[in-house]
């Protein structure tokens, strides 16, 4: 199982993914530098948070032309298995390998604070592991998390079960209060109608051990390595 | 020749714009009764070397589509101003 976490001018949480992959048994992880043209054989592209090129013009908007992602685009559109978190979440609605865009919250300000989110679809390769109702803690740090969507395809995204989690206050319950950055639905992570791109503001890899507050995000790094690892995905 | 070109970004209609809303609200404070509305953007400018104002036109507007703007939540509009 490898996986690769590209790391851009500005990524700060790629250490972070770094050790929570480390974290499963049988993978092995290496950093993908920007300027790369080649994903060493990852089977797992993740896109690590942080501020890439100082998200100058939008955030993500530049580290999406960056040579490395002409590999990415290539690998996701053959089905390769992609997770974008924060500002990896960002870059991959730039690159259009995820619908939407993520604008300045809703409350002009720089979120950090623990979230709790609403698993809106147990059957995914980044959330088979978690059981229904389980609700998940961890981390968000942003200031442009308010994901919009046009109408016509939110309707989709919902239809299809493409939104895997909601901010939800801590019964569960999806409300407006719960919503820290006014994303349209309440929605903190999607993914591809495909299945194989994933994309989420919260971050699972800074809640992986319990040292640290949380390790509910392991259950999604496990998840998807799992899922791989099982060859569910067939390519 | 040279051509200095403006583009202009702002958010499409039916986007979201907290910090137009937080501005109009500011202004409103401020005593502006009479604005009812505002909402933010940004302008480029681009000194284009094209033969023509339509070419160095096309050009910017190629530039806008693919990077300037982000299509999904804004537009844009571009201006000569020689």
């Amino acid at each position: 199982m490898k996986v690769g976490v590209v790391v851009f001018p500005g990524s700060n949480c790629d250490h972070d993914a770094y050790s929570a992959f480390k974290l499963v048994k049988g993978a092995t992880v290496s950093y993908l530098w920007h300027g790369s043209q080649d994903l060493e054989g990852a089977e797992i592209v993740v896109l690590p948070g942080g501020f890439s090129y100082g998200d100058y013009l939008r955030a993500g908007a530049i580290a999406r032309f960056s040579p490395i992602m002409k590999k990415v685009v290539e690998f996701a559109r053959s089905g390769g298995i992609v997770l974008g978190i924060c500002n990896g979440f960002q870059i991959l609605t730039e690159s259009g390998l995820l619908p939407g865009a993520l604008m300045r919250n809703g409350g002009l300000r720089f979120i950090c604070k623990q979230v709790i989110l609403r698993v809106e679809n147990c059957g995914t390769l980044l959330t088979a592991d978690i059981e229904p109702d389980r609700l998940l803690r961890m981390p968000v740090a942003h200031g442009e998390g308010g994901y919009f969507v046009d109408d016509a395809t939110l309707i989709n995204l919902e239809k299809r079960g493409q939104v895997l989690f909601r901010y939800a206050d801590a019964e569960g319950v999806v409300t407006a209060n719960a919503n820290p950055n006014g994303s349209v639905n309440n929605i903190a992570g999607i993914m591809n109608i495909e299945g194989n791109v994933f994309g989420m503001m919260p971050h699972p890899e800074r809640s992986c051990e319990s040292i640290l507050g949380s390790n509910d995000g392991l259950l999604l790094v496990k998840s998807l390595c799992s899922q791989v690892a099982g060859g569910i995905i067939a390519r | 020749m040279r051509f200095s070109v403006s583009v202009r970004v702002v958010l499409k209609d039916g986007v979201l714009d907290p910090q137009g809303e937080t501005i109009g609200r500011a202004l409103k404070d401020l005593g502006f009764d009479s604005v009812i509305g505002a909402s933010t953007g940004r302008i480029f400018r681009l000194d284009i070397d094209a033969e023509t104002e339509a070419q160095a036109r096309k050009i910017a507007g190629e530039a806008a589509s693919k990077l300037l703007a982000n299509p999904v939540i804004e537009r844009y509009e571009v201006e000569i101003s020689k």
